[in-house]
């Protein structure tokens, strides 16, 4: 079996609350999956399936082979890496000696801990209490004691959340370090338009449900989702563009300067073409391909206008 | 080190970083040295065994003292890492719920030994340089500290049963005080309402004696008050007590009992429980 997670019509139901219903996915080695979704959609119950923290009311999970839930769920558990949402610690405890006790839990050589808080950027902090952390330098933690061990497959869920821009970058680094070194990654997060360029595929959650699973450019192309074209054109001129492009591209506003067009993905190069043929009366363009963002709004109301 | 070592250590370590360990050996001592210098002042030189006063008053107060410490060092043993948000993250490391539950067990019993042991320790250390002390006193006393450790580590596993059966903390900490005042308080005063009442009808000797081994607090005061001869004879047990004659062995059992049964349940509720 070469998938490291697999998930098989897996349902989690806390009582009457169905968390997670017929969840079917796999992750591949060295892949780095995006899971979607707005709060309460299932993403962290998903990730305790996969950590074996809860069993499937219905269907199957396996991650590296085994059932994480089962009798060999500490040894699944020990070449996982999991950064918890909102990671919280002993705030009595130094940054250096937590990561001893996770690494002591892990098993871990705890001669590498040192190198892992100088590669999160906790060195100068090492010996500080938890309890004057920043949120940012807790999250930093978190995801330092993820690392411990260099786990083949990382859950991390919201590692993002209530982080300033330059450590969200950061976070971004990390996960695109792993990615060269062939680590599995699954993360979870609301940023939708900023972890597009960092993941290989996203699965989306909605209530609970996968309504999508899949490369972004692939989802992408299934939805059909138009190319936003925003034209800023000479005074008087919008009647002559719009008789030019209309055969391609539908109007969406419409100013004495500017126009914004919609166009669908396949007629992209013809009115491209025709856009060329406008050119003196062009003062700018600007091309914007539907994001994340808008893919998943797409899919969340086409699953909402099927049901 | 195995997992349950490793979870010990780190909660010996919050003890010592929270001041637990030495406000509680300052704590005892100071009581237990306090009892020793006054204890002495009525016995006068011609008294009893200096030692055997201070197993008396010393076993008296633990019964109170000891059953509440140990009950406040875990009752938020595992609710206390849910409610700080720090649960899940230990719950997704490679080891065993009944690991968890173990482990903290062990790390606050250390604290709690090592509480007793320098705490009481610094009497018998004061009663070395001042006074003589016969052998035999000697050996009440290390029962003493033995078996406060036992009654300690009944109340820690009480405290831990305490602390996966509810959902927060303050109801964890409302249930350790129900059960310290159940069996350190109310449990005597009902029994002896009970042999009252009953006039020795239903109520036979042998009933009281197993009514006792089932309060551990009950086993820990037999085990002190009567089993030595010189503390008996001080702590008024001496003679036709019907309690004085349960043996040392089954009072001990009952000790481990009740440090077994709590923890083990802790661990089966525990292990039931949606994370």
């Amino acid at each position: 079996m070469s998938e490291v997670v697999s998930l098989h019509s897996a349902c989690k139901r806390y009582g009457r609350i169905v968390a997670l219903e017929d969840a079917t996915m796999t992750l591949q080695p060295g892949e780095t999956v995006a899971l979607v979704g707005h709060n309460g959609a299932g993403k962290t119950t998903l990730m305790k399936l996969v950590l074996g923290l809860a069993r499937p009311t219905a269907g199957r999970v396996r991650v590296l082979g085994e059932d994480p839930a089962g009798s060999r769920g500490a040894e699944v558990r020990r070449r996982i890496g999991f950064l918890p949402e909102s990671v919280a610690f002993h705030d009595a405890m130094t940054g250096s000696e937590l990561l001893a006790f996770y690494a002591g839990l892990k098993g871990s050589a705890r001669a590498a801990n040192r190198e892992l808080l100088e590669r999160v950027g906790l060195a100068a902090a090492a010996d500080r209490r938890v309890a004057t952390y920043s949120k940012g330098m807790r999250q930093r933690l978190g995801l330092a004691q993820a690392l411990l061990g260099d786990p083949g497959l990382l859950l991390l869920d919201e590692p993002t959340s209530g982080l300033d821009p330059e450590s969200r970058a950061q976070v971004y680094e990390t996960i695109d370090s792993l990615r060269r070194r062939n680590v599995t990654v699954l993360v979870s997060t609301h940023a939708l338009a900023e972890i597009e360029h960092h993941v290989d595929r996203v699965a989306l959650l909605h209530h609970g449900q996968l309504i999508a699973l899949g490369a972004i450019a692939a989802l992408r192309e299934a939805a059909a989702l138009p190319i936003i074209v925003r034209l800023t054109v000479r005074t008087c001129t919008t009647e002559r563009v719009l008789a030019q492009v209309s055969g391609c591209a539908t109007m969406l506003e419409r100013d004495t300067g500017s126009l914004v067009l919609a166009v669908q993905p396949a007629c992209k190069l013809e009115f491209l073409e025709q856009l060329g043929r406008l050119r003196p009366w062009l003062a700018d363009v600007e091309i914007e391909a539907p994001g994340l963002t808008a893919l998943y709004r797409h899919l969340v109301s086409q699953r909402e206008s099927a049901a | 080190m195995t997992a349950p070592l490793v979870v010990a250590a780190q909660e010996l370590r919050a003890g010592v970083r929270n001041r637990w360990v030495i406000a509680t050996t300052l704590l005892l001592a100071a009581l237990a040295l306090s009892l020793a210098l006054l204890g002495s002042a009525p016995t006068g030189t011609l008294g009893a065994d200096p030692l055997a006063v201070v197993v008396v008053s010393l076993a008296s107060l633990s019964i109170f003292l000891v059953p509440l410490i140990a009950l406040l060092l875990s009752f938020d043993a595992v609710v206390g890492e849910a409610e700080r948000g720090t649960l899940l993250l230990l719950l997704s490391y490679p080891l065993a719920r009944w690991q968890i539950v173990v482990g903290k067990f062990l790390g606050h019993a250390t604290i709690l030994a090592l509480a007793i042991v320098l705490g009481y320790g610094a009497v018998a250390v004061v009663l070395l340089l001042t006074e003589q002390v016969a052998l035999q006193a000697w050996s009440a006393f290390a029962t003493l500290i033995g078996s406060t450790i036992l009654l300690g580590a009944a109340f820690l596993a009480l405290g831990a049963l305490s602390s996966v059966v509810v959902r927060e903390r303050a109801t964890a900490a409302g249930l350790a005080v129900t059960l310290w005042l159940l069996f350190v308080l109310i449990y005597d005063s009902a029994l002896l309402g009970l042999l009252v009442a009953d006039q020795g009808r239903i109520v036979t000797p042998a009933v009281v004696d197993a009514l006792l081994l089932l309060n551990p607090a009950d086993a820990y005061r037999l085990l002190n008050l009567a089993g030595d001869e010189a503390v008996a004879t001080l702590a008024g047990m001496a003679g036709p007590g019907e309690a004085a004659r349960l043996p040392q062995g089954l009072l001990l059992a009952s000790l481990a009992g009740w440090i077994a049964a709590p923890l083990g349940l802790a661990v089966v509720v525990f292990g039931r429980r949606q994370p």
